[in-house]
């Protein structure tokens, strides 16, 4: 058993407790908190893959962004010491039904594929090469989809600010 | 040549005014509505006069004949190549007759109605109802097609409707507008069977087609058979019955005199002068028809309306109601103008009874006017329709009195009044004719003095009763044109009809047969003699005399029941044996099937809306089991 | 095909599996935040499959990477509008239960 598949077992093993744990949590801040722990093992995936900007990305504005926001919103619209009551024990059944069952088939599905690799030799994945093609206007080249994603998100800024202005 | 082109005025003022009434008429003082409408009618009475004396006097004639011009003829409505329905302006000797007559008894109505109806609600709304009615009846009369005139006869029924329940707040008025409407349109149906069957055969609406050589050598040659009837019989007896209907022949006629219920002014325009003859001008316009094709239909319409004449005079020497005494009058003087048509033969000196029934429908149209304009302004002055509350009339209103008078004496047909000229002429049609049918018609004539004096007597002589306040004559805007009406009664017959209109539009000489006039004007003065015998003063020999009828008396007083058995036949047999179960059937079974279908999409969208709840999470799990189920299909079962 | 002695489908199953709890937070949870916390969940569920793909299957470019790095931004926008949403029906509604957010039913 090398290091690598160690650390691999144990993101992975923190990934999912901690997803059950945040959508089974009682208490709405501790549910935040591990889905934090959920973001941050996320990126230490993205590390293992050797996707050094990607784990970047996903630890600065997942986990510090994205966290942040919904535990500022927690704190304004919740008070932090009430446990939610359990849902009721049907509804959790059902849901879990139809979860199951859906993962019972994706699980199913690629599972039972093979899947090809490419035969290409590998390109390097540094912050140079993605910062390149991001703003590239050439074969590859992803400067459209990062000028419409720039457009959204300004879009989104001003949607967020105008819905929750208070009203005049 | 000339030109008839403007004739088409004739019937845009009229419906101009209607549209200028019926839609601003509440924006203008009621005075002020009265006033155009009447001036329309002037404008349109004058062109109808000028159109008169151009085709009688300036139009050249062919072969002696009058012409019979298209002023206009337009395309209405272009169904096929084959079926076309025309408008247009149809100019022969009748048309240009019952234009001089609708135009002039039109504006004498409404020069007459607003002093009548002064003060009246919905002033306007009568004037424009009074335009409709004589656009329609005018529209009527220069049909060039037998469509175009069903349209208008139509227009002219809705007019009557409107006008009899002129005073809606009145249920007795509503009812009597509406049997109006339900018995003349159930006699339309025989007329619209009845065109359509004609048209069919002789392959045209046009008039000129269908009434010319054409048109009867085909009706004559029609082998087809329908209950040992030919078919042109059952076409022509099946537009006989809308004419009837109209003209409220036997058994049709219990219409009229309810119809009195609208005001006077409409009971003289409508019910007396204009369209309750629609359906004798009907019969004239197809007369070569008649009279090639189908001669019995002519004589069930000869006894049809000489049994109406007779019918309707015996029952209007019972009634108290001034105006129905008149409406009766009306129907049994219409019954003189069908029997003179289904005695008259087609040509010449045979035609004798065409254009008598023509000339009595012009004569009439003018006494007939007259005497209820005249009854209009006695109700005007004593508030009542009843004779009883009458009497002594003379002194308060010489001028209606005068009128009246000449109006009486014109209608027993004395001499030399129009209205001995043109009964003469129907008795002598009848005389050579038929003689069951001469002999019957004397009866009516001294039955026609008889209750046309009993009315003036008792409203003009007799007692006089107490008066709430002393009645007054009428304004000179109605006095007018009763004055004008009696000097038309009493030289109307001195025009020369029989160089005029004529069943085949030649000219011929007629002269009064001696042998048949004198009787008659001798029985009309034993009429008048007996009425005033017993009217002149109240006394008690009219009651003895109804008691010793006893019966008779009530059954006449009560026309013979016929509205009762028309009850009991549409009430007992007709709703409760067939409209019920019809209603029960639709009612339940048609409309229950189409509620079954709304209560069951009620029913499912109630039990199903409860999906619609409203909850995030609930759509989302039927989101996600849709999404799986669409894989497993899509994956699975779709190869 | 391997890489380090983990093959591709380890990180589908960890992908799959928080998919579904994903779902499962988001059919099961009444509290707003909570529920946008499960779509959070989801969202990264579907970027592990990105990069893993890429990583493993198509080496030779970096399509995978954008996509994550999209979805990522995308995730960011929709977490600013979702929260600003939910500011103002706690200012309605004085909650964020969903339970209470059915006004616009039927």
């Amino acid at each position: 058993m090398t290091a690598y598949k160690i650390m691999f077992y144990l993101f992975a093993a923190m990934i999912i407790v901690f997803s059950i744990l945040t959508v089974t949590s009682r208490r709405i801040l501790r549910a935040a908190v591990f889905l934090l722990f959920v973001l941050i093992s996320t990126a230490g995936l993205y590390f293992w893959l050797d996707y050094q900007f990607m784990a970047g990305v996903q630890l600065a504005l997942y986990a510090g962004g994205i966290v942040v926001l919904i535990i500022f919103s927690i704190l304004l619209t919740s008070h932090i010491d009430q446990k939610f009551t359990q849902p009721h024990w049907s509804k959790r059944i059902m849901a879990a039904t139809a979860a199951l069952s859906g993962m019972g088939l994706c699980l199913l599905l690629f599972l039972q594929h093979t899947f090809v690799p490419g035969t290409n030799p590998p390109i390097k994945n540094d912050m140079t090469a993605i910062g390149t093609q991001l703003l590239s206007t050439e074969h590859n080249g992803f400067a459209l989809p990062f000028e419409v994603i720039s457009i959204l998100l300004l879009a989104a800024m001003i949607a967020a600010i105008i819905i929750a202005k208070k009203g005049k | 040549m000339i030109n008839f082109s403007y004739t088409i005025w004739i019937l845009i003022i009229p419906i101009f005014m209607f549209l200028l009434l019926g839609l601003l008429g509440m924006k203008f003082k009621p005075i002020i509505s009265g006033v155009l409408g009447t001036i329309g009618l002037g404008v349109v009475m004058l062109l109808s006069y000028y159109a008169a004396y151009q085709y009688f006097f300036q139009l050249p004639r062919i072969d002696d004949a009058y012409q019979q011009i298209l002023a206009h003829n337009i395309t209405w409505l272009n169904l096929s190549a084959s079926l076309q329905i025309k408008m247009g302006v149809f100019i022969d000797p009748i048309s240009v007759m019952m234009l001089v007559v609708v135009s002039t008894v039109s504006f004498m109505v409404h020069l007459y109605s607003i002093g009548y109806m002064k003060g009246e609600k919905g002033f306007q709304r009568f004037f424009a109802f009074l335009s409709l009615f004589t656009f329609s009846m005018l529209g009527l009369v220069v049909a060039t097609n037998i469509f175009q005139m069903y349209i208008f006869w139509e227009l002219v029924g809705v007019s009557s409707f409107l006008l009899i329940g002129f005073y809606y707040e009145r249920p007795s008025a509503v009812a009597a507008s509406k049997k109006a409407f339900i018995v003349t349109r159930f006699a339309d149906l025989g007329f619209l069977v009845g065109i359509l069957l004609l048209s069919y055969y002789t392959k045209s609406f046009d008039f000129l087609n269908i009434t010319g050589p054409v048109g009867i050598e085909v009706t004559r040659n029609l082998t087809q058979t329908f209950l040992g009837m030919s078919v042109a019989t059952w076409a022509l007896l099946l537009i006989f019955m809308g004419g009837a209907g109209k003209s409220a022949m036997f058994p049709l006629h219990i219409w009229l005199p309810d119809a009195m219920e609208g005001p006077t002014p409409v009971s003289a325009l409508i019910h007396a002068a204009t369209m309750v003859v629609a359906g004798v001008f009907l019969v004239a316009r197809l007369f070569p028809l008649y009279s090639f094709a189908a001669p019995d239909a002519l004589t069930v319409i000869a006894y049809v309306g000489g049994f109406t004449s007779l019918f309707a005079a015996v029952i209007a020497c019972t009634q108290f109601d001034i105006k129905r005494v008149l409406a009766f009058s009306t129907l049994s003087q219409i019954g003189y103008m069908m029997l003179a048509l289904g005695v008259s033969g087609y040509g010449g000196e045979k035609g004798l009874g065409y254009m008598a029934s023509m000339f009595h429908l012009f004569t009439h149209a003018m006494f007939k006017a007259l005497l209820f304009l005249g009854a209009g302004s006695i109700i005007h002055a004593v508030h009542s329709n009843y004779m009883n509350e009458m009497g002594g009339l003379r002194k308060y209103l010489p001028i209606t009195h005068l009128t009246f008078l000449i109006a009486c004496l014109t209608i027993a047909g004395l001499f030399p009044l129009s209205g001995f000229w043109s009964k003469d002429e129907i008795l002598a049609a009848a005389y050579e004719h038929n003689k069951l049918l001469f002999m019957v018609e004397y009866l009516v004539a001294g039955l026609t003095a008889f209750y046309m004096f009993r009315l003036y007597f008792r409203v003009f002589w007799n007692k006089e009763p107490h008066y709430h306040h002393k009645p007054h004559e009428s304004p000179l805007v109605m006095t007018i044109p009763l004055m004008f009406l009696a000097i038309a009664s009493i030289f109307a017959g001195f025009l020369p009809f029989s160089k005029m209109i004529t069943s085949d539009r030649l000219p011929f000489e007629s002269e009064t047969n001696l042998m048949v006039a004198i009787p008659s004007v001798a029985i009309g003065l034993v009429g008048i003699l007996i009425a005033f015998l017993l009217y002149k003063k109240d006394n008690v020999r009219v009651e003895k005399i109804v008691k010793g009828l006893g019966g008779v008396y009530t059954t006449i007083y009560n026309k013979f029941y016929i509205d009762e058995v028309y009850m009991f036949v549409t009430k007992k047999i007709i709703f409760n044996l067939i409209s019920r179960p019809v209603a029960w059937f639709d009612r339940h079974v048609v409309d229950g099937f189409m509620n079954g279908i709304a209560g069951v999409t009620v029913l499912t969208s109630r039990k199903i809306k409860g999906a619609q709840s409203g909850q995030l999470q609930h759509y989302a799990f039927f989101f996600v089991l849709g999404a799986i189920a669409f894989a497993l299909i899509f994956i699975y079962l779709w190869q | 095909m391997e890489r380090y002695g983990i093959p591709l489908e380890g990180f589908l199953v960890i992908s799959t599996a928080m998919f579904f709890i994903g779902i499962y937070g988001f059919l099961v949870r009444k509290n707003l935040i909570t529920m946008l916390m499960s779509i959070e969940l989801i969202l990264n569920s579907v970027n592990i499959n990105f990069v893993a793909f890429n990583s493993y299957l198509f080496p030779e470019n970096m399509q995978g990477n954008f996509f994550a790095l999209i979805v990522v931004a995308i995730a960011a926008a929709e977490a600013s509008v979702a929260i600003a949403l939910i500011i103002n029906i706690y200012r309605r509604f004085s909650n964020i239960e969903v339970e209470n957010i059915d006004e616009m039913k039927y």
